[in-house]
């Protein structure tokens, strides 16, 4: 089993959801987070005060799917979020050890 | 003989008619001055109900979204409490104090615990409506006042010595000053028995400039917020400010065009300036910031529509609309070169524009009233012959620009000697500031043991 982390641009979803829907994939959690790779922040001025925003708001889409799919999925969801601009994000594979659902203690592939 | 009886009839019908007149008149001139009292009392009990809106929620969504948000509740609350607190200090003394005849200084003993103070019109200050009802008006701009001085000291002043900063703010500064401009006999009165003809038709010496003025005093006392110029202190929610400026748009024309003190024409002339003064305001920050910074903000346009109206309050009672949107330009502009300009260059932590907004606003709007004060618009000023006098410069008065300065001047001073020895006691008895750690914390938490936004529960 592979966990893929994605981070993208927050309009991104949508279109990342549906793409991963059409090949069955539709167990994910997603959260709000702020960050910044390469793409550089913007300024804000309050009553002259100035501030650079830096960390800009980014959706992190985060789920594990089995060994074989991976490389599918990552694609599809790369084409999906991407702009071709600078600050589209980044995917991150992991191995994962095991995984339990939690209702009826299936194992591996099967609580997927 | 047809015309001997006729001029029989006419001269019965005259001799009924003598002796019924005294009645028919009395009658009619009763009911002219009820109806009066109706319309007058209508529009004073509205205005009360819009200046106490401008405090809350007016001032504390304006003053609540620009500070951070582990401080909402705490900075909203330095808005809150004043409509409780200071409502019980008028109604035990304040009142008496400013508007009871004393002397130049601060009005007597008189109206202690609102004795005398009823349905009977107090005729030095408004003859067609309730005592009560003034009473309760003026008692909405002492509410506001102190509430206004909070921006100074935002996110960093203990709640308890809140309290007592403002119990003894009102009774060294606010009560003295509104005396002095608008009690009977007061120094600054120019309509009342004043040595010094000062025009301040809504307050703008005695809220703006002592609220102002006192606000600097507090920011350099109480030093700068921990972090300030090196943490981000943006405001948390410029939603919420939008929100309260335009609130407070509103409410100013029951501050303004209420200070008729009667829902006539001068009523409508001090609205059409204010909402005038406002609007030219607004455009003349927004244009500033554009021109200098490249971006017109809503922080900005909202900014320049509240130290407009600051700039028109005292001059709205005495200006036409074209000079109103003079003030309001000149107000945008000057402000917002003292908040970003002149604030940034010399370093003070006046957190959210006090003294940049109200005390420099309020300064130009008293001397600009000096300049265009005209008898055209407000002419209860007469000489013994009945005729109006002049009254600023348009007028042909150029010393009324004199005058102004003079109440500026007092009230300037006022304040700055008063919150020092104010904050100065308010230090010794419990010190006003809060300790580092609650400061990181914020108010919401430490002072009140409460979070504005509670979004998981």
């Amino acid at each position: 089993m592979k966990k893929i982390e994605a981070i993208i641009q927050p309009f991104k979803l949508e279109e990342v959801k549906e793409a991963l829907k059409a090949i069955g994939i539709d167990g994910m959690t997603i959260t709000e987070v702020r960050g910044h790779g390469r793409q550089k922040g913007h300024k804000e001025v309050y009553r002259g005060q100035e501030y650079t925003v830096d960390l800009l708001p980014k959706v992190k889409i985060e789920m594990v799917v089995p060994t074989p799919r991976a490389e599918e999925v990552i694609r599809r969801l790369a084409d999906a979020a991407r702009t071709g601009k600078i600050g589209d994000g980044k995917i991150f594979v992991y191995d994962v050890a095991e995984a339990i659902r939690i209702r009826n203690d299936d194992r591996g592939e099967a609580a997927l | 003989m047809h015309r001997l009886f006729s001029l029989l009839s006419l001269t019965a019908a005259a001799a009924l008619a003598q002796t019924a007149a005294p009645d028919k008149i009395a009658a009619l001139e009763g009911a002219v001055a009820s109806a009066q009292t109706s319309g007058d009392n209508a529009w004073l009990l509205t205005s009360s109900a819009l200046v106490l809106m401008m405090t809350g929620p007016g001032l504390a969504l304006f003053y609540g979204g620009l500070v951070r948000k582990k401080n909402v509740l705490g900075t909203m609350m330095q808005s809150f409490i004043m409509m409780a607190w200071v409502t019980v200090l008028w109604a035990l003394a304040g009142y008496s104090l400013a508007f009871g005849e004393g002397n130049a200084f601060i009005g007597d003993l008189r109206y202690l615990f609102l004795n005398g103070v009823g349905a009977d019109p107090n005729g030095d200050y408004a003859a067609t409506i309730p005592q009560q009802t003034f009473m309760v008006f003026q008692l909405m701009f002492a509410i506001i006042t102190p509430g206004l001085i909070t921006g100074a000291f935002a996110e960093r002043m203990k709640f308890s010595a809140l309290l007592l900063f403002t119990t003894l703010w009102l009774f060294i500064v606010y009560l003295p000053m509104a005396h002095m401009v608008w009690g009977k006999g007061g120094l600054l009165n120019a309509f009342l028995g004043g040595q010094f003809r000062c025009f301040d038709f809504a307050g703008g010496t005695v809220v703006h400039i002592t609220s102002g003025i006192s606000a600097l005093v507090c920011a350099l006392y109480l030093g700068k917020r921990k972090g300030f110029g090196v943490e981000p202190m943006k405001p948390h929610s410029l939603v919420l400010s939008f929100i309260g400026a335009c609130l407070l748009w509103v409410g100013w024309f029951g501050f303004n065009a209420g200070s008729a003190l009667g829902s006539g024409a001068l009523a409508s002339s001090a609205f059409v300036a204010t909402h005038f003064g406002a609007a030219a305001a607004a455009l003349g920050w927004l244009a500033a910031e554009w021109l200098h910074n490249g971006k017109p903000s809503v922080l900005g346009g909202i900014s320049g529509a509240v130290a407009g109206l600051v700039a028109i309050t005292p001059a709205s009672g005495f200006v036409k609309p074209m000079p109103a949107l003079i003030i309001g330009a000149a107000a945008g502009f000057v402000c917002y070169a003292m908040v970003v300009i002149v604030k940034s260059k010399v370093g003070y932590d006046d957190s959210l524009d006090a003294f940049g907004v109200h005390g420099v606003g309020g300064t130009l709007g008293a001397l600009l009233t000096g300049v265009f004060a005209t008898n055209e618009v407000n002419n209860a000023l007469k000489d013994s012959a009945g005729k109006p006098l002049p009254l600023g410069l348009v007028d042909g008065n150029a010393g009324q620009i004199v005058d102004q300065a003079i109440g500026v001047g007092i009230a300037l001073a006022l304040g700055i000697v008063g919150t020092l020895i104010i904050l100065k006691i308010c230090d010794i008895v419990m010190g006003v500031r809060v300790g580092v750690e609650d400061e990181i914390s914020g108010l919401d938490l430490t002072q009140h043991g409460e979070e504005g936004y509670n979004l998981e529960s």
